[in-house]
């Protein structure tokens, strides 16, 4: 083996390495550290300048967010609308991930083929033939309409996801509990379920966020019944600046968190995506 | 018997709702665009064609993409390298670079937003180190170059997060005896980089590609964040004509055109980046 090379360079290069590190790591959290400034400064301090670069910790800003017409609405609506997609994409994403994983059969190559293909189609734009399609079925500017929509954004990660996570646990483990008189069902439940909970947890809260984060649907198909994102942008040129900010912040706040519970199971889910 | 209908009885749910909720509304919007009461038209096209706005969202809209989306790769690929020689820290590492994943294309605008508007922190910090005397006005309509600067840090901070994923988990399932081969023939890092991991990377770069210019094509929010109306783009003028205008048809028929350049750079990202059979790992 080469020996040489890495211990003549090691220092020079570690360095290098090292700063690039954390100026990537600046890169991501600095944008976001000044969002929080803005957030937890008054809004006086919002609009002045030149402006601080430390908070002032006054939560004059969020209250005011908080006390806006309509927001608590919006965000009580936003979590509906998640709860619901995380709800159906993984009812209608699990099962399916169970049969591509455990099965071989006809049709499956074609199936398979058709979930890669809805991330090859702009999804959002789903929301202008359903606009039409919810007003004929009296789903429009409806809670449930726009999370069958979100659904349809989520289910294809969930259904990736949850395929991933039954191809990781062995078939024998089923066959044993079988053989000791378990039925399918029973087997299921009982042997395999345990096993991937955590995982199905994980593409749930992925659910979760990709409704959470949604605009365009959201923004098209309701108008009473706005979500966060869409109520934040149908209000962007009304609204003052420290208004903008505290909602920017409180839509970034549960995704930061969420990512964090999910971040074992990114690369799982993604490394199935290649093959 | 039984074992025979459980995969299509498990697949029914899923198919059924892709049926309703994929395949139907996308009829739907290109029958919408391409019909009126009387049938077959192309008088929505011609409307859109007309507007003076559509060709300069159109352009936008592909600058912006052309832009951005190498910007990431080259981000990516070196991100993925860093990550792939990490020991210790790997996790917290790489729990911050994905951390735009989560965020939403609004919440990034406004949060570039906070950098660029008048009273920001970019004017400040000009200001405090004595580059300008008074707050410059940097997203007004006179000056689009910096708004297209904006939008372009703003979608590369965003969205490079899924590109290393992506890159990052392809890069796992590449066996590590080929680098170690490499280096035992004397290849350099750099040669390495180049001749074993790209070429293995390839079914990875592929999806990361497609998936991130399809994106790429429907920015939205970031724009409508930092520009309001004055950065037209594809996805904003079909909001508009939905919206505002209330006018479908014309709304579908600018959806057809992002689909038919999705498609068009999907297609072209398959053949250049494709791989031969039996080279798979």
């Amino acid at each position: 083996m080469n020996t040489t090379r890495p211990l003549q360079y090691s220092r020079r290069s570690r360095w290098i390495f090292w700063t690039s590190v954390l100026l990537l790591c600046a890169w991501v959290l600095l944008p976001i550290y000044l969002l929080v400034v803005n957030t937890l400064s008054s809004p006086e301090a919002v609009t002045q300048f030149p402006k601080r670069f430390v908070p002032e910790m006054d939560l004059t800003s969020l209250e005011f967010f908080a006390s806006f017409s309509g927001i608590t609405k919006a965000m009580v609506n936003s979590i509906l609308v998640a709860s619901v997609t995380m709800v159906l994409s993984i009812l209608i994403g699990a099962p399916a991930g169970y049969a591509l994983s455990r099965f071989d059969f006809r049709g499956k190559e074609t199936f398979r083929v058709l979930i890669l293909m809805t991330r090859a189609f702009p999804l959002p734009l789903l929301a202008l033939p359903l606009a039409v399609m919810f007003i004929r079925s009296g789903l429009d500017d409806s809670i449930f309409g726009l999370a069958l929509v979100h659904t349809m954004l989520a289910m294809p990660f969930a259904i990736l996801i949850t395929f991933s996570l039954f191809s990781g646990i062995p078939i024998e483990l089923e066959e044993a509990a079988w053989t000791l008189g378990c039925s399918r069902f029973q087997a299921f439940r009982k042997v395999v379920l345990p096993l991937i909970l955590p995982g199905i947890a994980a593409s749930a809260i992925f659910a979760f966020v990709i409704s959470w984060n949604e605009v365009f649907a959201a923004a098209v198909l309701t108008i009473e019944h706005r979500t966060l994102p869409a109520f934040l942008l149908q209000s962007l040129d009304v609204s003052p600046m420290h208004l903008k900010f505290a909602g920017g912040f409180v839509l970034v706040l549960p995704a930061l968190i969420f990512i964090f519970m999910v971040r074992k199971y990114l690369f799982a889910m993604w490394g199935i995506a290649n093959r | 018997m039984e074992a025979k209908k459980l995969p299509y009885l498990l697949l029914l749910p899923a198919a059924l709702f892709l049926a309703l909720f994929f395949v139907y509304p996308f009829l739907l919007v290109a029958w919408q665009a391409f019909s009126n009461e009387a049938g077959f038209t192309l008088e929505h096209f011609e409307t859109m064609l007309s507007h003076w706005k559509f060709p300069t969202a159109f352009w936008n809209t592909i600058w912006l993409a052309l832009a951005v989306v190498p910007i990431q790769l080259a981000m990516a690929l070196f991100m993925a390298t860093l990550v792939s020689r990490m020991g210790k820290g790997r996790d917290i590492v790489l729990y911050i670079w994905t951390i735009p994943l989560g965020i939403s294309d609004l919440a990034a605008g406004i949060i570039w937003l906070a950098i660029f508007e008048q009273s920001g922190f970019l004017n400040s910090m000009l200001y405090g180190l004595g580059i300008v005397e008074q707050p410059v006005m940097f997203l007004g309509y006179q000056s689009l170059w910096v708004i297209f600067i904006a939008i372009m840090l703003a979608e590369i901070w965003r969205a490079t997060a899924i590109m290393l994923v992506i890159l990052v988990a392809g890069m796992g399932l590449i066996p590590k005896e080929y680098a170690e081969a490499a280096e035992v023939f004397g290849a350099s890092r750099w040669q390495t980089f180049r001749r074993v991991t790209l070429p293995l990377l390839r079914p990875s770069l592929q999806t990361a590609l497609i998936l991130r210019v399809i994106l790429a094509l429907e920015v939205f929010a970031v724009v409508a964040a930092l520009s309001g109306t004055s950065f037209p783009v594809l996805m904003g003028e079909t909001y508009r004509y939905q919206f505002d205008l209330q006018d479908g048809s014309v709304a579908a028929a600018i959806a057809m055109v992002i689909l038919a350049v999705s498609v068009v750079f999907t297609l072209f990202l398959l053949r250049v980046l494709r791989v031969p059979k039996g080279a798979q790992i």
